[in-house]
Parts: structure tokens; sequence; C-alpha cells
């Protein structure tokens, strides 16, 4: 990790104020999928500002808890509600409205195979900006060049690693400026030098752009680099949530055994 | 008991399929009569779905035109109305062939590529992505897909009904040499405006069938690669079924309205 990075979660631990404002906040959310139960009553409070890592073993509902909170998914019970509203009672253009303010970084960063780089970056500022064309190409290249893409442009996605392909999501989940940001195993799959990046990469943006982020990982490593606060799920419930030295401290058997197995 | 068990399920299947296509329907109208119009994706699709078929449904109509006069004449002569063959080949191409053909060429080519773009982009979360954008997909994908689709098909039939025609007198002109003018002249003075409109416009309604059905299938896709495959083959396989539905009520429908 270079100074700059290091520097960015020192000043971070000691500026989030976890009483603040809540900017996320989950309420006895339930899912199930058929027999199987995902989510069990789940509670989470996200402040403004602060990066929520949300750890927890393959298939305990991670990234459905995502899809839930940009309502991709609806959930069976409980609420969720964002910026003070509950998103149950959107409309869907209440709800696209929110999503704008909201950036989603799929886990196997889901760009748009039929564009290029550049387009894909491009498509939400086409969609939900009145920006000429040059300024929006300015912006992408802008997007571009923070990720590290700015030679990338004219690619297809097909023609990029996962690890590059991570970086567009990403630029393209910036592209609107969000206040919140939600990360779906943005680690996954890649080796530990990209990984590496992208945890500083994440936090450089974080530090830039004044970001609520949500990040679901099984990556130990990431979610020390990234978290503010981490919230460790088991059988679709927060088994203990705190920073990662208290979890990394904690006596409870299932939190010693996750950190135990990754370490 | 074991089959009527089985029964019990396909009908229940069948059932969920119809109520999960009306639900399906229902948000691509709402999502119609919503700005933005999407007039890019409208003009690409009309490109995708229509130019890229009219070389093979010209050929189709060019086969049947050429089948239907090599056919008709035997039979026309043996009962010693050869001079009936224009008026056959017309007749048949305009009301009967040339739709169904362009229908059943257009859900084949086109079915299997809607259900399997859609299932390919359903799988890898394109479509949630979209979503996620602010982004309606049942207008930018499924609404301009629809639209293109029934715009599209009588214009193809359009091109079906000319290339059947034209090779018709091909055909004929081999065996029994008649210029094309005369071969038109005969072929079309007992067809009225409403026997080519009722019939070229009824293909709309397979359009708005293939569209409808192709998106349908491939939105709902699951399970990967496999998933996708299995998409692309039942667009094709239910939109080709639902076309022929189709045009046996309407053709009915079509002698009643206009006898």
């Amino acid at each position: 990790m270079n100074h700059s990075i290091a520097e960015a979660i020192l000043d971070r631990s000691q500026s989030v104020d976890i009483s603040g404002e809540p900017a996320v906040v989950l309420r006895d959310l339930h899912k199930s999928f058929g027999a199987q139960h995902v989510l069990n009553g789940i509670n989470l409070t996200v402040v403004r500002g602060e990066t929520l890592t949300v750890l927890g073993r393959s298939g305990t509902g991670k990234s459905v808890l995502l899809k839930l909170i940009i309502r991709l998914d609806h959930p069976d019970a409980g609420s969720i509600c964002i910026q003070g509203k509950d998103i149950a009672g959107l409309n869907l253009n209440e709800m696209n409205r929110l999503r704008t303010k909201m950036g989603f970084l799929f886990q196997h960063a889901a760009l748009y195979d039929s564009l290029t780089v550049e387009q894909n970056v491009e498509f939400p500022l086409r969609r939900h900006t009145k920006m000429p064309k040059s300024k929006r190409i300015n912006r992408v290249k802008e997007l571009l060049r923070s990720v590290g893409m700015e030679n990338d442009l004219h690619k297809m996605p097909s023609e990029l690693s996962g690890g590059m392909q991570k970086r567009v999501g990403l630029a393209r989940a910036l592209a609107l400026q969000p206040e919140l940001l939600l990360l779906d195993e943005p680690t996954a799959g890649l080796d530990p030098i990209t990984s590496g990046e992208i945890d500083d990469l994440v936090l450089k943006l974080h530090k830039e752009h004044d970001l609520t982020s949500i990040v679901v990982t099984h990556d130990l490593h990431s979610a020390k680099t990234v978290a503010d606060r981490v919230a460790l799920l088991d059988k679709g419930k927060v088994v203990m949530e705190g920073s990662f030295e208290d979890l990394a401290e904690s006596k409870d058997e299932f939190v010693q055994e996750f950190f135990k197995r990754d370490s | 008991m074991e089959s009527a068990s089985i029964t019990g399920t396909t009908i229940n299947r069948s059932l969920e399929w119809f109520g999960d296509l009306g639900s399906f329907s229902w948000k691509v109208t709402r999502a119609a009569v919503t700005r933005p119009f999407e007039l890019r994706e409208i003009y690409r699709q009309f490109d995708e779905i229509g130019s890229k078929s009219l070389p093979l449904v010209a050929l189709a109509g060019a086969a049947v035109g050429t089948v239907l006069a090599l056919e008709s004449r035997s039979s026309l002569a043996h009962f010693g109305a050869k001079s009936m063959l224009p008026a056959t080949i017309v007749f048949t191409i305009i009301h009967e062939m040339g739709p169904i053909i362009a229908g059943l060429v257009v859900s084949g080519r086109v079915g299997a590529g809607i259900g399997a773009e859609l299932g390919s982009m359903k799988v890898t979360e394109q479509i949630d992505a979209i979503e996620a954008s602010a982004v309606n997909p049942y207008k930018l994908l499924v609404f301009t897909r629809v639209l293109a689709c029934i715009v599209v098909l009588p214009l193809l039939t359009l091109v079906t009904d000319f290339c059947g025609v034209l090779a018709g007198w091909v055909a004929t002109t081999l065996t029994d040499p008649i210029s094309l003018l005369p071969f038109l002249h005969k072929g079309f003075s007992g067809v009225a405006f409403s026997d080519f409109l009722a019939p070229t416009l009824r293909t709309s309604v397979f359009g708005l069938i293939i569209g409808l059905v192709s998106c349908f299938q491939g939105m709902r896709t699951q399970g990967g690669t496999e998933g996708v495959g299995r998409s692309a083959t039942s667009s094709v396989v239910l939109s080709s079924l639902f076309v022929i539905l189709a045009d046996v009520i309407l053709v009915k429908l079509i002698l009643i309205f206009f006898p």
C-alpha cells in the first residue's frame, strides 16, 4: 500500500462519525428464494460518508442485500430507507431518481458487451444529463483516467481482463457522481496484486468523491483496507458488526473461525 | 394417476406462463407510453430486424413462388385451366403464402436473435446494470424490439409477395413463355385492394407475437449459457407456434370482415 493510501485510511478512520446522519437503514430484512431463506432479519445502518463492508461466506445473501438496496429485487419483509425514504413506497420514476444518486459495481462488472469502454462509461451520462457530446467525452476520459483505463477507450469489454473490467465498471458507477456506492465483490476472482490495486482505487475514489459505500466481500484483506466498519453475516443474520479490529479480536466462535480460516 | 398429475403440472405451468406473459406485456405497455421514446434504439432495431431479414425473406418468397408455379401448372393443366396459373400464383402468395412465410422466416431469424441476445444480457447481469443505471429495460430493450417487429413485418411481407410473384412469373415463362405485363394483368385482374391489405396487415400481429414472446423468453433466462440456448430455442418454437395459431384465427376473422 502506498503512503497516500495509508494516509487516506488514517484520515477516514478519524473523520467518520458513526453516530452521524444515516444514509442507509435496513430494518428486519427478510428474503427467501423458494424454500431457501437467504436473509433472515437483517438490521444495519450505514452513516453518511462511511464505508461499511459486509463480510460473509458464499451464499449468505451478501449480493442479494445490495440488489435489495438498489431495488433490483424486493424483500419479503422489512424496510429499506435510503436518505430517509422508504424505497418500497417509491414509484418507478422516484426510484430511478434515487438510483441516479447510487452507483453499483457488479461482481462480474456487467459491462454492456456491445458497447466500447467509452460508450459503457458514457451510458449513464447520455441517459441522465444534458451534457453536450464533447463535455460527455471529456468527463468519460476523466473518469477512465481516475481508474487507470484512459488508454483503452475504444476496446470492447471482451478484450479486457477481469481487473480491467472492474475498473471500467467502477468508472461507470461513478459517472453520475453518486452519493452512495454499492460494490459487489470488487476483488473476487482477481490476483492479490490486482485486488490490492482495486482496493487502493476504491479508497482513493472514496476520498475524492466523498462517498458513502457498502462493500460486499469475503476478502478479509480487502475489508481491512477499505472498511470503516464491518458487518459479518451468517445464515441470513448479522452475527457481529464493528471495526475490523473488533471483529478480529472477537471471542465469538463463528467470527474466530471466519477470520482464522482466511488468515 | 401419475399421468393425471403430469397433465395437471403442465396445465399449471402453462397458465403460469400466460400469467407472466400478461404481466410482462403490461410492463411493456406502461413503458411504451412514457418518455423518453428511445428513437435512436428504435431506428437501430428497424435496421437489425428489418434490413437484415430482407435477403432471407426475399429468397424464401422467390422459392415459394417458383415451387407454386411448378406445382400448380401440372394440376391446372390436368383440369384444363392452365390460363388460371398467374391468378393462382398471385392470389395464393398475397393471401396466404407471403404473410405466413414472412412471419415464420422472421420468427426463426429474429426470434432466435432476440432470445439469445436478451438471454445473454440477463445471465451476465447487463439487464440489471441497465436498471441500476435508472433506465427502464422494458422500454430500452423490449418496447423498441416489439415495435420494430410490428412495423417491419408488413414491409417484409411486401418484399416476400413481390419476390414470390416475380419468381412465379420466371418459372412460368420458362415453360410457357409469357411477358411480365400480361402475366401481372392476368394475375391481378380478380384481386381487390382488400385482398391485399388485410393479409399484409395481419403480419403486424405476427410481429407483435414474435417480438413479445422472444423478448419475454430472453428476459426470463436462467442458468448460464445453457439457459441462453434454451431461451433462443424456445423463442423460435413458441413464436412460430403462436404465429401459425394466430394465422388460423386471423384468416377466419378476415373472411368474416372482408368476405
